[in-house]
């Protein structure tokens, strides 16, 4: 009789370095994802249109073709892959850090698209009225826009974390599926569907995926409710 | 001097703006909506750049697109007062208060507790703005704006989104910054009641063009203002002093000209500065000085100017002993009157509107 409710050591392990690599990637596509979702809103350049659309691009591209760009950018012999390597001894082909990497690229346009919802929403108006108000531009975005997009910023981060728990495309094909560096949740749930006597681990890292993304989805319009309700907008 | 020559060009309508008005006061940029209004106000304020122009203000120049001045939105030190607030809503009132002070380049000449006490603000403190009504949201806006401690307030339509009870609520407010902080103001408005009330100087404007501009008097016998405001509402509007006021009957005289008029005395004390309208329908116009009528108030004058109004009417304008009127009476009364620029003339005032009080430049004192 199998054990549906205890963990064994890989699936712990498997679980443990998903939630790394998804951390990972929110905290490394933080900064650019504001940074672009603000560009792309409330200025006007030549340009836009292009950047908008490859910042996108993960979202309609298969995840094989990012993973193999990925690859192709910061594999050992490719041009950024042996520069990192060259001067920083940092080698990303096989490793949880290439995880996270290929995680991020694919959460990016998730984050961004939230934060972009939450700046087109908050009113460009009180941008202006600090401006007239003596703010400079970063005094601006800290005081006023930074606080008034903070809803979306929140709700991009968790959908971004929980998606990215379960990244298997791109992972499997820049890093590959190693366990304990690179196996995580789903490349586990992969390789137990590939073994005879893997049903208790395919359930077990399954129903661990489906719990995982769906507490990170109502965490996120949980805290943007909350949060807009504190700034003053019915939720 | 306060001197603005705007010149911007959209796809939908070009605005060509120009006007130069003392710097005390209050200056009301007047016209139809969709006339090039707000957009003249964020053409001041910096926040948007115009094709070409000149702002001076005192001896400091904002802008001038031929020399390659144009002075950043943030450095203008201009109090703008949005129609629609535009308070920030994740701070308190108070904070809302304190975010331009905090900002202001110089030691602040405009204090706190002096402008929570100007404007009534204090139960508010502590409020989030969406906990406030749109009279009180128009109060903080003013407060802010004020504290950032501006050299120039713009105001634009502060009131309109505002009922009438509630823009009763915040006209007086205006008017005691008016009078009691020494702040050039600039009033952008389409409710020429609202000129009435607060303006010293008056641009009228139509289609992005001005069409005329000077002290408020002279404004408002303007022909132009005909065709903004309706031939109803057009009356001259002139600042008189009380001299009595008759107990019993509630009655105050007020000095007009070569002679007096009398208004409702309710609320106004003798020797107070006070301003009127005489609308110009209100206005009959005799050849000799009638007898056995009501009307009380008769003034004496001499015609100065006739302008055909329309297919019915005259406009006639007549000076009362340095001060003008404007009548509206039908073509055929002025044909048959034999009506002539020079000719002296009697006029009965049927109602003399009361329009608040007069803003006395040299009364200004610092909060």
């Amino acid at each position: 009789m199998p054990d549906w409710f205890t963990l064994t050591a890989t699936e712990l392990q498997a679980l443990q370095l998903s939630l790394s690599v998804a951390l990972r990637s929110v905290l490394f596509n933080l900064l650019p994802a504001i940074a672009i979702a603000w560009l792309l809103t409330r200025r006007r350049f030549p340009g836009r249109l292009l950047l908008d659309a490859m910042v996108h691009l993960p979202l309609v591209l298969p995840p094989v073709v990012i993973g193999y760009l990925l690859l192709l950018l910061f594999g050992v012999r490719g041009p950024l892959g042996a520069w990192l390597q060259h001067a920083f001894d940092v080698r990303l082909v096989f490793t949880s850090t290439g995880a996270a990497l290929a995680t991020a690229v694919m959460s990016f346009p998730l984050m961004v698209r939230s934060m972009r919802i939450a700046l087109e929403n908050a009113d460009g108006g009180l941008e202006e009225a600090a401006r007239t108000l003596g703010a400079s531009v970063m005094d601006r975005f800290c005081t006023i826009t930074l606080p008034l997009m903070l809803p979306g910023v929140l709700a991009g981060v968790v959908t971004a974390f929980a998606a990215g728990l379960g990244e298997f495309g791109a992972v499997i094909t820049f890093v590959g599926n190693i366990p304990g560096e690179t196996q995580t949740l789903p490349l586990a749930l992969y390789s137990a569907l590939q073994t005879p006597d893997g049903d208790t681990h395919a359930v077990h890292l399954a129903t661990l995926s489906c719990v995982l993304g769906l507490s990170g989805l109502v965490l996120a319009e949980w805290l943007a409710r909350a949060l807009r309700r504190y700034l003053g907008r019915t939720a | 001097m306060l001197t603005v020559q705007l010149r911007k060009r959209r796809s939908e309508f070009s605005l060509d703006l120009q006007f130069s008005v003392p710097e005390s006061g209050v200056v009301a940029l007047f016209g139809a909506s969709g006339c090039g209004k707000s957009t003249t106000a964020n053409l001041i304020a910096g926040l948007i750049t115009p094709d070409s122009g000149f702002i001076q203000l005192g001896d400091e120049v904002l802008l001038d697109t031929a020399q390659n001045i144009n002075q950043p939105a943030e450095q203008r030190r201009i109090g703008y007062v949005f129609q629609d607030a535009r308070l920030f809503p994740h701070y308190t009132v108070e904070g809302n208060l304190r975010y331009g002070l905090q900002r202001a380049r110089q030691q602040p000449v405009i204090k706190f507790d002096a402008v929570v006490t100007l404007l009534g603000l204090e139960p508010l403190l502590q409020r989030r703005p969406q906990q406030l009504s749109g009279g009180e949201k128009q109060r903080v806006a003013l407060g802010r704006a004020l504290l950032a401690q501006p050299r120039l307030l713009l105001l634009d339509e502060p009131l309109a989104s505002l009922d009438q009870p509630r823009r009763e609520e915040v006209l007086p407010y205006l008017e005691r910054v008016r009078d009691q902080l020494k702040i050039p103001m600039v009033y952008i408005s389409h409710q020429f009641e609202e000129v009435l009330r607060l303006a010293t100087h008056v641009v009228l404007m139509q289609q992005g063009r001005t069409l005329a501009q000077g002290d408020l008097a002279a404004m408002s016998l303007e022909p132009a203002l005909r065709g903004l405001i309706g031939a109803e509402a057009l009356g001259a509007v002139v600042d008189g002093k009380v001299q009595e006021i008759d107990e019993y009957s509630r009655l105050a005289r007020v000095a007009l000209g070569n002679g007096h008029v009398s208004v409702d005395a309710n609320q106004l004390q003798c020797g107070q500065r006070v301003r009127l309208q005489l609308l110009a329908r209100d206005l009959i116009l005799a050849l000799s000085p009638p007898q056995g009528l009501s009307v009380r108030n008769m003034l004496q004058g001499v015609i100065t100017r006739l302008t055909p109004d329309d297919r019915h009417a005259t406009l006639v304008t007549v000076d009362v002993g340095g001060v003008m009127l404007i009548a509206r009476i039908t073509t055929s009364s002025a044909d048959e009157m034999k009506l002539h620029d020079g000719l002296c003339i009697w006029i009965l005032v049927k109602a003399v509107t009361l329009r608040g009080h007069v803003f006395a430049s040299g009364d200004t004192r610092s909060v």
